[in-house]
């Protein structure tokens, strides 16, 4: 018997679960309401990739381009007015975290405080495999064949020589 | 031989009781960042006198408390009567209009009572931005010198009032 045949579908299941976000990464390409204008592209770009990392703390869970409340509207509309004033991407971050709080970002900042929600899924896969790995380097050991005793061979024999005489 | 069903049982329940307390928690109220800092500027007009101002400043020199409510907040009209509660306490309450227009504030005012000293009157609601505000109502208790000292998000209830606004209140009364 090979004992970690079972264990394959849930690796594969898992690792499946690990991958799949990353590969559906489509999202709204334009804004919802009002389209904003700016001085140049590069402007523009950074105003798409604002909305996309800033939360809506009205409905959590949407950024605020896929949003419609009326603050994700607001906030849209200051965050365009920042850049065409010329902000950096760094300064309106600042400026919504110093009012909403790190709540706000979608990519939290690495800081004591969230090492656990930045290192904790590793530190769990790592633990998880360390004692996968554990369990199967035991079963193993425990699987290899001790040699028969004279009393076995003597029997295997028997029976073998048994079947070979009623061949013929 | 024991031990290696004792600790996944312990980390389970471990990981049980984590969860289970992760329900009890409200994911709608966000900590505040402004807390514990200065109360940030703003200079709007007065809601029930376009010509007057209202500014900041103006609540300066003891305690009081900012409430942002909008008439179309349902939650704003059920708060009411403890912002008049309060008022008969004696504690001083400034309102800010988020995101409202004036003749439905003011109609909110008649029915259901004005305990507010002044009221500024955010239509675009840049003010509330700067305080930070995601949801109405919204509550923040400011000390004499203009720092934020406390933020309540959603409703007052007597239960808000009893626990938290009265003793710091009164502690920060006795300060100034």
């Amino acid at each position: 018997m090979r004992p970690w045949h079972w264990l394959h579908a849930p690796l594969l299941a898992l690792a499946v679960a690990l991958l799949l976000p990353a590969l559906t990464v489509a999202g709204p390409t334009a804004p919802p309401s009002e389209p904003m204008s700016f001085d140049s592209e590069l402007q523009e770009q950074r105003y798409q990739k604002l909305i996309r990392e800033l939360r809506c703390t009205v409905c959590q869970n949407q950024n605020l381009i896929e949003s419609n409340a009326p603050l994700a509207n607001d906030l849209r509309r200051q965050i365009a007015l920042m850049i065409n004033d010329g902000a950096d991407t760094d300064e309106v971050i600042d400026y919504m975290v110093a009012r909403y709080g790190d709540f706000v970002l979608f990519r939290p900042p690495m800081k004591g405080i969230t090492y656990l929600l930045w290192f904790g899924p590793v530190a769990m896969l790592l633990i998880g495999l360390a004692a996968l790995g554990n369990i199967l380097w035991r079963r193993r050991t425990q699987v290899t064949s001790e040699p028969l005793s004279t009393d076995e061979e003597e029997r295997l024999r028997r029976i073998l020589g048994d079947r070979g005489q009623d061949k013929t | 031989m024991k031990l290696r069903f004792l600790i996944p049982l312990t980390a389970f329940i471990a990981l049980v009781g984590l969860l289970f307390v992760g329900l009890s928690l409200d994911p709608r109220e966000i900590p505040s960042p402004l807390v514990g800092k200065e109360a940030p500027q703003f200079d709007l007009p007065e809601l029930r006198n376009a010509e007057v101002r209202f500014a900041r400043d103006d609540m300066l020199g003891k305690p009081a408390l900012l409430n942002v409510w909008a008439s179309w907040c349902v939650t704003c009209r059920q708060e009411h009567p403890m912002l008049a509660e309060l008022r008969r306490m004696g504690v001083p309450i400034y309102g800010l209009n988020y995101k409202d227009t004036r003749s439905d504030a003011l109609r909110f005012l008649t029915r259901f009572g004005d305990p507010y000293d002044a009221i500024g009157f955010d239509e675009s609601g840049l003010v509330g931005i700067d305080y930070g505000v995601y949801a109405t109502p919204e509550t923040f208790l400011i000390d004499g010198s203009g720092k934020i000292r406390f933020k309540h998000i959603g409703m007052i209830t007597p239960e808000v009032i009893e626990t938290e606004i009265l003793p710091l209140y009164r502690q920060l009364e006795a300060e100034t």
